[in-house]
């Protein structure tokens, strides 16, 4: 009979004054992954809210080893922060995903399953698909993200249908592959890392997530926003 | 080999139909020069279909909401019991 192999998983959640919501995220991850092997790995920004004290009393109440806290001094940008946390994970597998609630650990199951079932080397969320989903987005939010999606498919055929969305599961090696190539900040990194994957030929599967954006009415996407996309679109038109 | 190069080639193969096109007046000519023109505008058309379709056929999650809500009060109510202060949000 062979051995069925047991791996690990780093779940890497950068976060900046997500006080309440880490602790939120840390419950739902253990309720959601009781019989995986796995360990969060906090990447704060030097929080002024206490964020990284509500880490130390997780550390106490669900062990050292399973939530890591890699506190950097200040605001220093997404991109850096999964490499750091890259640099202290020790799973095979490394889980990005948001500190705010708005991707759900209860679809952490299903990215473990479908990377199991077709040896993929990334599974990504897709919010666009039948069974995922998004909630608290108004009519001019939906029809920004139709249009920039249309527009980047066309372009880029980047083989994916949710190109910014940031609730990814890749093998260890591929991440540390991809990172390294991407130079972009903000969502457009997020564009990146799955466009240079597809270049390289990385096996991408993708699975229905649900997105509820509590942060309505913050997150404006205001004329800057699209200039950067644009711009972020024709760079990585010329540079993948 | 670059993403932009293989479009690059697309275009240039176009291109070069549109102008064997053009020198072999199998359609008329007047025709012909028109072509470039209708292919983007029927693009635009078509990037206009798919966002208007894509707005309708936005999958939406209402529910979602309320089943975050529950799960929230859940976790919350966990952290208390086990001396996680969260303080009052």
């Amino acid at each position: 009979m062979a051995e069925e192999k047991k791996y690990k998983y780093s779940i890497i959640v950068p976060t900046y004054n997500e006080r309440l919501n880490i602790a939120l995220i840390v419950y739902l991850i253990f309720k959601h992954l009781r019989d995986v092997d796995f360990e969060i790995i906090v990447v704060d920004d030097g929080s002024p809210d206490g964020t990284q004290e509500i880490v130390k009393q997780l550390q106490h109440l669900y062990g050292e080893d399973r939530i890591l806290l890699r506190a950097r001094a200040k605001k220093l940008g997404l991109g850096t922060a999964y490499i750091h946390g890259l640099k202290h994970a020790t799973g095979d597998f490394v889980v990005i995903m948001d500190a705010d609630l708005s991707h759900h650990p209860k679809y952490l199951p299903s990215f473990i399953k479908k990377q199991l079932e077709t040896n993929a080397s990334i599974v990504t969320g897709t919010r666009y698909v039948k069974g995922g989903g998004v909630h608290g987005w108004n009519l001019m939010r939906k029809l920004t993200s139709r249009g920039a999606n249309v527009l980047a498919q066309t372009l880029l055929w980047p083989g994916v249908s949710d190109l910014t969305g940031s609730f990814r599961l890749y093998k260890k090696s591929v991440l540390e592959d991809v990172i390294s190539s991407c130079v972009s900040k903000g969502y457009v990194f997020q564009m990146e890392m799955i466009v240079r994957a597809t270049r390289k030929g990385y096996h991408i599967e993708e699975v229905p997530i649900t997105f509820v954006d509590r942060v309505f009415g913050t997150s404006k996407l205001g004329g800057s926003e699209i200039v950067e996309y644009l711009k972020g679109l024709v760079y990585l038109l010329l540079t993948t | 080999m670059k993403h932009v190069v293989k479009i690059l080639s697309l275009v240039a193969a176009v291109s070069a139909f549109w102008i064997t096109l053009l020198q072999a007046a199998i359609v008329p000519q007047s025709f012909t020069w028109l072509l470039p023109i209708y292919f983007v505008v029927s693009l635009g058309c078509y990037g206009l279909l798919m966002v208007g379709i894509g707005i309708m056929q936005f999958p939406t999650c209402p529910q979602e909401a309320v089943l975050l809500n529950h799960d929230i009060a859940e976790a919350k109510d966990f952290l208390s019991t086990n001396g996680i202060d969260i303080g009052t949000y």
